[in-house]
């Protein structure tokens, strides 16, 4: 069979197959690059994985779907960086699987919003957002509430992320080569043997979400909020040097 | 097209489909490949003009560039949006025309800038923008919180930090810490009556002057110990951020809000029984000092 004009307009599925050829091209030219080009994660110090605690409370904001109306990518613009600080880093979700840019801003970009609000406001502002700005059209999340946090299977969720190159550690090699990267402290959180009272262990260091007798949804998602965009120090560098990554 | 194509020998694809569906083989509308065509000659400068087409570990970096002071010395490297972003911060026409006011407010005093109208309209229209985007979402647009209680009114004139300039640039700077223990299970609920009478009763509400009494006694002596940060006249420490009681003005309590004397005690009684604790976060380093400085000026304007 010739490849003609006609014999693909008339055969519905050489037509679906080569359709996805032309298409996937288009995206393979735009994805593969970023993974050979040397610059696309920039050197930066402090970026680490997230605690147990701060994962179950990054599952509960996707499952919230806090990301259709919340973006976690500030741009290299005047007005951006005059609202919200400066600009995200592509270092700073590197160890996001899925990350959380978003581009749908209903409410404000949280990239930056880590210890910008008490955790006592985020409790209020979650429970519900009119308790503390009258004009917020955000939806109410009660329940983070009066659920507990489920974290039987907060290992298993650690290791599947260790499969997509989060450095989670398992063994004692691995332990040993987060202390060296990481300190001993966060080489802790990240053993993947210890992580129920790892998690335990943090919701307790702080009042989340205003009661430490319990261990709810809430003190996840506020532990998560209140980390992010905390992890580089821009005091440590000139501006100069991200923008050599580019 | 059918009309347009009558009486002309229109040539067809060939194809039939259920036997006499056929399809014009028309010529494409002379604009629509003109545009075509321009299109490709603008991908074609673009591919020339910016970074465009990855090789190997690198790519293409473009003949554009962009010069900023990095390091204090200049650099000219090809065109991308972070160095683009850097020269707009140094060199843009919007920055350079915001840089000198912020440079003319930088090195003013807080009476110069309150006393220079040009100066005090700048430190107004930049500080409520600062004020909308970090300070709000607690303290209200323009300094009225939603309710009274989780936040204080800074548009009143009463400061539980104190109200001079020095005082609410720290507030601003380190944050603050508002604490009272709880006294709840300390006291039981008949003192904790007393002791609400007799609060109210320093801003000059009715109230059971016999509770009252017994009130003043734990408050001023060792049993309540609540002298020790509100002072025995009631007036508050502001060193310690304890609450003016005898003001009339609420900023834990919702006494304004309560229908009737007997909600008026019932909102007393909750916060000596479940005391307070309020954070203001710290604002240094999130924000720089000429912004702080801003919003010090703009905070202090609302409360007089
Ligand atoms: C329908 C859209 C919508 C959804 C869904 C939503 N938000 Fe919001 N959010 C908003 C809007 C609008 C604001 C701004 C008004 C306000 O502060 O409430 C906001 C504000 C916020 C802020 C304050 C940001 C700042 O810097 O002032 C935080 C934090 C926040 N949201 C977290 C969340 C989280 C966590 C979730 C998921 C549990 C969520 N939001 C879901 C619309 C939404
Ligand atoms: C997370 C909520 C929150 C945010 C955001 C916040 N504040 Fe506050 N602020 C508070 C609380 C709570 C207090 C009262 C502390 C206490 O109880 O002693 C306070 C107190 C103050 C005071 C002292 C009031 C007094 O009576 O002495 C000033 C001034 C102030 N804030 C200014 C600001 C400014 C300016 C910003 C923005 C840069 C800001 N606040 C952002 C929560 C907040
Ligand atoms: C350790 C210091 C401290 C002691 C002791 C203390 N208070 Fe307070 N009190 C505060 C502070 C600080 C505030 C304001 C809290 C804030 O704004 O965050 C406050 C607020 C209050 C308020 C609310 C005022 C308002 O404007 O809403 C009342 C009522 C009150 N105190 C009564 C008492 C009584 C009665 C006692 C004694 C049983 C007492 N306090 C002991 C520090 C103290």
């Amino acid at each position: 069979m010739k490849l003609s004009h006609e014999s693909i307009e008339i055969n519905a599925g050489l037509m679906i197959v080569l359709t996805l050829i032309a298409i996937s091209i288009g995206g393979l030219v735009e994805i593969v690059p970023l993974y050979y080009i040397k610059d696309t994660i920039e050197k930066v110090e402090g970026v680490r994985p997230y605690t147990p605690l701060e994962q179950r409370g990054r599952d509960i904001y996707i499952r919230e779907g806090c990301y259709t109306c919340h973006s976690q990518m500030i741009r290299p613009f005047r007005d951006e960086d005059m609202r919200y600080g400066h600009y995200s880093l592509a270092a700073e979700s590197k160890y996001d699987h899925p990350f959380q840019w978003g581009s749908k801003r209903t409410g404000p970009d949280l990239g930056r919003v880590g210890r910008k609000y008490s955790n006592a406001w985020h409790t209020q502002h979650l429970n519900n957002p009119r308790d503390v700005v009258p004009e917020s059209i955000m939806p109410n999340y009660p329940w983070l509430l009066r659920n507990e946090l489920d974290f039987s299977d907060i290992a298993d969720r650690m290791r599947a992320l260790k499969i997509v190159g989060v450095p989670y550690s398992e063994s004692e090699e691995e332990y040993l080569a987060n202390v060296e990267q990481f300190g001993v402290e966060m080489a802790e959180q990240f053993d993947i043997n210890k992580a129920d009272q790892s998690l335990i262990t943090q919701a307790q260091s702080e009042d989340w979400d205003g009661d430490r007798s319990r261990l709810t949804e809430m003190d996840a998602l506020v532990a998560y909020l209140q980390v992010l965009g905390t992890m580089v120090d821009f005091s440590k560098y000139d501006e100069g040097y991200f923008a050599e990554f580019r | 097209m059918v009309e347009q194509n009558r009486g002309k020998a229109v040539q067809t694809t060939g194809h039939a489909w259920d036997g006499d569906l056929q399809e014009f083989n028309n010529p494409l509308p002379r604009w629509w490949l003109w545009s075509f065509y321009a299109t490709v000659i603008f991908a074609i400068i673009y591919w020339v003009w910016y970074p465009a087409w990855p090789i190997a570990s690198s790519f293409t970096k473009g003949i554009g560039t962009v010069t900023y002071q990095s390091g204090g010395k200049e650099v000219t490297t090809h065109w991308n949006t972070r160095g683009e972003l850097i020269e707009e911060m140094q060199r843009g026409s919007e920055t350079l025309k915001q840089q000198a006011y912020l440079e003319k407010v930088a090195a003013a005093s807080y009476d110069e800038i309150a006393n220079d109208p040009e100066m005090s309209a700048f430190t107004q229209s930049m500080a409520k923008v600062l004020f909308a985007d970090n300070c709000a979402a607690c303290h209200g647009i323009g300094g009225t919180p939603a309710k009274i209680g989780q936040y204080p009114n800074l548009r009143d004139d009463a400061w539980l930090w104190g109200g001079e300039i020095v005082q609410i640039q720290h507030t601003i700077e380190a944050g603050r810490t508002g604490f009272m223990p709880a006294f709840g299970s300390v006291l039981g609920e008949d003192k904790i009556e007393q002791l609400a009478n007799y609060v109210l009763s320093l801003s000059g509400h009715e109230v059971d002057a016999t509770k009252a009494d017994a009130g003043r006694a734990i408050f001023q002596g060792t049993e309540g110990g609540c002298h020790y940060c509100h002072t025995p006249s009631g007036k508050g420490l502001a060193s310690q951020g304890a609450a003016n009681l005898t003001d009339a003005i609420w900023t834990v309590a919702d006494v304004p809000g309560a229908s009737d004397d007997k909600a008026r005690i019932q909102a007393v009684e909750a916060v000596i029984a479940n005391g307070v604790q309020r954070q203001m976060p710290a604002w240094q380093g999130r924000l720089n000092d000429t912004e702080i400085k801003l919003l010090t000026a703009y905070v202090h304007s609302l409360g007089s």
